[in-house]
């Protein structure tokens, strides 16, 4: 098996038995960008120097036995809205296309701290605000499946470079289903921890009260794995929270164990109602069988309030971002506007030079629903909303230890197909942006293709903090349904294009 | 003016808290040092930076709310105030709005024999901002986030004073209350301490309030009473010439004694306020307050009527010696090291006051320490020096906060004690001025006065008058 082909935690045992260097595992990633890269564009930045030097120093500390771990050496790519001291962090906007940070996000540190060597960041959504990575300003992702198809977004590049071979796994963020819907189109396994369970500090902020940070990668293991090495309390992100005072843990990890006999599975009829394609369906419905026939209790029912969860979730994400984002004035960094007058028309002519249609729909729609008079009426609204969602959630759970849905209504559309419609693209995240609002965790697996080839993801939810029994249930589905064979996404030039 | 009319005046006080960090990152709020030499990622505003708040700065904000007789709010909660300006690096600044720390107090004031309660409307906390600096010559602005995130609480009051006499006492008590928690210095002039004015008129017995300014840019509190002055003539002008006034923010200009209009309600931004979702609510028990109430510090009241009782100091100069923190501190420090408070008391009205005002600083600039006052005092009382050489002492301890026991020795100052010398010059003194003898011999008992004068003088200065007087009286 070629090491591009395998898992991060494979890797990591391969570099720590001496089967092969922290130097030959990247320069395996760097020789599949080079066939792929031109293709797919999973990237922003790749910075090889830096990446060499870091896997360099890395072995050398893995020989000198001062560092061990499951990811010693092993590759990952970031997405770039991760700050990545010396290393450029764009969001995928014009607006921040020079930016590079003077420190680098907690997460990201401590897999640093772990051994692991950054080959790059990866392409977005432009500030994570899309379902396609077709608002970036640095050109579309494209699907390695199928290269006319979009990978699904924002975390589009992170899951596509994962699928394609480009890194051995990938950090996301998962705002309304960033991680967890390119990780379905993609055919890789993502997660969305539950809200506070990874430090934000130095995630580049969209919707604050609902962004998390996750792993993305090949199988559940590694995003396990992941996990276990990103997550911690940290105090300098104030909405951090000590698992143990909730009677949780971080040893992820543990939960790696083939059994599901009486957990309980609910499937809510709304995710797999009216707009869900047949094949989705079929594929969700079946991935629940196979989880009774190995003993858990799966079960349909209604959970309420689903649909209003996407004009909740828009208004209170566009809020905070239209405040998140205002920081981006040409003023102190990134892009400002060759000639102005004044100020003012420096703020102006900087953002409304440096922002794409989407970021500024989105800043539009937050500005308005924070303004005096709207400011009951819509975002008050949304918050109470809010809450009822996770109050139904909460009352699922008093039912239900999962809950198995999919992460959209289809598979990977067509490029160029949903930024003509954006109302018909915001829809398009039913499936997701509840779990958000509720501050829940979510692992997006693969569980079947449709007709057309294309990877179909299901996604387990579990309560606040139960991220170890969705862990449980991913990982004893994924050893039934067997490792997803990748090398279709192998092909390069014209075989790759359907 | 034709009519009688009455002045309402509610104001809002920025204090800048005294804590070492700053209120949602580590950096100093030390003042001064190179521009953005105390700054991060979090108070520059960089991407990707979360604030952290600080827990010094919740306490100050209780034990000010404590002192002014507020309710604590249990659930306190951060808001975004949206606007762009450079100086504000997020293009939003941390406050409260909807569930502010403190609300409904009040402080009493006195003017004269009579007593007047000041509504406190609400207490909350936010963040500085920086420093923009124009410079003309390159034709740029720069800005320097030192002063950014600096802790601020914004004490609102009712519309309850009536004249600047009732702004200043009520500035004034506000002042030594916060001075006392030790929770800021509170100087106008280095902006420690801003206070912005709203004032309205309306006619004696009319139930409704006129229509508000609000004046910022206040530096003193004679600025303040100049600008009430001046904006209650004015608003009574527009009234008697049949005009409206127009709800605005104005900026006194202290030099023309003549305010500015900055902007009006109509172009008021709206700051779009909303939760603060980087940051959790505050939530404060009983307990924690309690604790907060427990540490509180004695205030200037119950430390004033202590004065009196302890140390039989009258109320004038209780009232003066309680009347600024620093002059507090110093009397009880000093007369820890075992100086009498009496003499304490003496050198601190007396002299240090003089010098105050001689070398026109505040108070709160006096820099000596209690320990070289206790030891001069200490040398004084064993006659080591005598009364002027100890006052020259004083200066240079006031100025310099030098050694006295250094100073004394360094400039000579030492009384001359030894009887047997003093003896001799004494008997030389007697030999050389006969008339003053024979006027002192014929009952003028006023002449031992010129003796001793001539004495002191041979000595230099240096010897002690008493055992001079009693040397004379001895030989004559």
């Amino acid at each position: 098996m070629k090491i591009s082909e395998m898992t991060a935690s494979r890797i990591g045992q391969g570099i720590g038995s001496g089967e092969f260097t922290a130097v030959d595992a990247l320069e395996a990633f760097l020789e599949r960008i080079d066939q792929k890269e031109k293709d797919l564009r999973c990237y922003v930045t790749i910075d090889r120097e830096k990446a060499l030097a870091e896997a360099k120093a890395v072995q050398e500390q893995i020989e000198k036995r001062t560092l061990k771990g499951p990811l010693a050496g092993v590759p990952v790519a970031i997405k770039d809205n991760m700050c990545t001291e010396g290393l450029l962090t764009t969001c995928s906007s014009k607006i921040l296309a020079n930016f590079t940070p003077r420190y680098t996000a907690e997460a990201v540190k401590r897999l640093k701290d772990a051994g692991a060597v950054i080959i790059g960041k990866t392409n977005m959504d432009e500030f994570a605000m899309g379902s396609t990575t077709e608002t970036s300003a640095f050109g579309e992702t494209k699907n390695p499946w199928d290269r006319t198809r979009v990978p699904g977004g924002s975390s589009g590049g992170s899951c596509a470079a994962v699928a394609a071979g480009e890194c051995a796994y990938a950090l996301g963020s998962d705002t309304g289903g960033s991680i967890r819907q390119p990780s379905g189109y993609c055919g890789v396994t993502g997660m969305k921890p539950t809200y506070g369970t990874v430090s934000r500090y130095g995630l580049i902020a969209y919707g604050s009260s609902l962004d998390q940070i996750g792993p993305i990668a090949r199988d559940v293991s590694d995003c396990a794995a992941i996990l276990e090495t990103i997550a911690a309390w940290d105090p300098k992100d104030s909405t951090s929270m000590k698992r143990e005072d909730w009677g949780a843990d971080y040893r992820f990890t543990e939960a790696l164990v083939d059994d599901v006999k009486g957990l309980k599975v609910g499937i809510p009829e709304e995710y797999i109602g009216e707009g869900t394609s047949a094949g989705v369906r079929e594929a969700i419905l079946a991935m629940g069988e196979t989880l009774k026939e190995k003993g858990a209790e799966v079960s349909r029912f209604s959970l309420k309030y689903t649909k209003y969860s996407i004009p909740a979730y828009y208004l209170i994400a566009d809020a905070e971002a239209s405040s998140n984002l205002a920081r981006f004035d040409g003023s102190k960094y990134g892009y400002r506007t060759e000639s102005f007058d004044g100020l003012h028309n420096m703020y102006k002519k900087s953002r409304s030079e440096g922002f794409g249609p989407e970021v500024k729909r989105r800043i539009m729609l937050g500005s308005f629903v924070l303004s005096s008079g709207y400011y009951d009426a819509y975002y008050i609204k949304a918050l109470k909303t809010k809450a009822l969602i996770k109050q139904a959630f909460d009352d699922a759970f008093t039912k239900y230890d999962v809950l198995l849905a999919p992460i959209a209504p289809t598979t990977a559309p067509k490029l160029g197909e949903s930024l003509k419609d954006p109302m018909k693209m915001y829809l398009s995240d039913i499936c997701t942006v509840s779990a958000n609002l509720a501050g829940l965790p979510g692992i997006s697996l693969p569980c079947g293709f449709d007709q057309e080839g294309m990877p179909i993801g299901a996604q387990l939810l579990g309560n606040c903090f139960a991220e170890k029994t969705i862990l449980r249930a991913a990982y004893s589905y994924e050893k039934t349904r067997g490792p997803v064979d990748y090398s279709r996404t192998a092909k390069t030039g014209e075989e790759g294009g359907r | 003016m034709n009519k009688d009319y009455e002045t309402v005046i509610g104001l809002e006080v920025h204090v800048e808290l005294a804590t070492k960090t700053k209120i949602f990152c580590g950096c100093s709020t030390e003042f001064g040092g190179a521009p953005n030499a105390h700054t991060c990622p979090v108070c520059t505003g960089m991407p990707g930076s979360l604030p952290v708040l600080n827990k010094q700065v919740v306490e100050y904000a209780v034990a000010v709310g404590l002192a002014t007789n507020c309710a604590i709010t249990r659930n306190s909660k951060f808001d975004r105030k949206n606007y762009f300006y450079p100086d504000n690096p997020q293009n939003y600044q941390i406050s409260q709005l909807y569930e502010p720390i403190c609300r409904n107090g009040h402080v009493d004031i006195e003017i004269g024999d009579t007593k007047k309660a000041i509504g406190i409307h609400e207490i909350h906390m936010e963040e500085d901002a920086g420093k923009l600096i124009h410079d003309e010559w390159e034709e740029c602005s720069l800005v320097d986030y030192n002063r950014s995130g600096v802790p601020l609480i914004e004490i609102v009051s009712e519309p309850d004073m009536r004249s600047a006499e009732e702004v200043i006492a009520y500035l004034e008590k506000l002042r030594m209350i916060v001075q006392y928690l030790g929770a800021s210095d509170c100087k106008l002039q280095e902006g420690s301490m801003r206070a912005d004015v709203n004032l309205s008129v309306r006619e004696f017995g009319e139930k409704e309030f006129g229509t508000r300014t609000e004046m910022k840019n206040l530096n003193s509190f004679k600025a303040i009473a100049r600008a009430i002055a001046g904006e209650k003539e004015r608003q009574i002008e527009l009234i008697e010439e049949g005009k409206e006034v127009v709800q605005e923010t104005r900026r006194w200009d202290d030099n023309k004694e003549h305010s500015y209009p900055m902007r009006s309600k109509e172009d008021a931004q709206d700051y779009r306020y909303f939760p603060e979702p980087d940051l959790p609510p505050i939530v404060i028990s009983q307990e924690w307050i309690d604790e907060i109430e427990g540490r509180q510090p004695e205030l200037r009241d119950a430390k004033m009527a202590r004065y009196q009782k302890d140390f039989g100091m009258s109320e004038y100069d209780a009232g003066i010696i309680t009347g600024t923190k620093r002059l507090a501190d110093l009397f009880e420090e000093t007369t820890a090291l075992g100086a009498k408070p009496k003499q304490v008391v003496n050198w601190l009205m007396g002299e240090t006051l003089r010098l105050v005002k001689d070398r026109k600083i505040d108070i709160e600039d006096i820099r000596f320490s209690p320990a070289n006052l206790a030891s001069l005092i200490e040398l004084a009382d064993s006659g080591v020096i005598n009364g002027a050489a100890a006052k020259k002492v004083f200066e240079e301890i006031f100025d310099h906060d030098s050694d006295p026991a250094k100073v004394v020795e360094e400039k000579g100052l030492k009384s001359e004690n030894d009887e047997g010398a003093l003896r001799e010059i004494v008997q030389k003194v007697i030999a050389d001025n006969p008339a003053s003898v024979a006027d002192y011999h014929a009952g003028k008992k006023k002449a031992i006065g010129y003796l001793v004068g001539q004495t002191m003088k041979a000595t230099g200065g240096k010897a002690s008058p008493a055992i001079v007087n009693k040397l004379l009286a001895e030989l004559l």
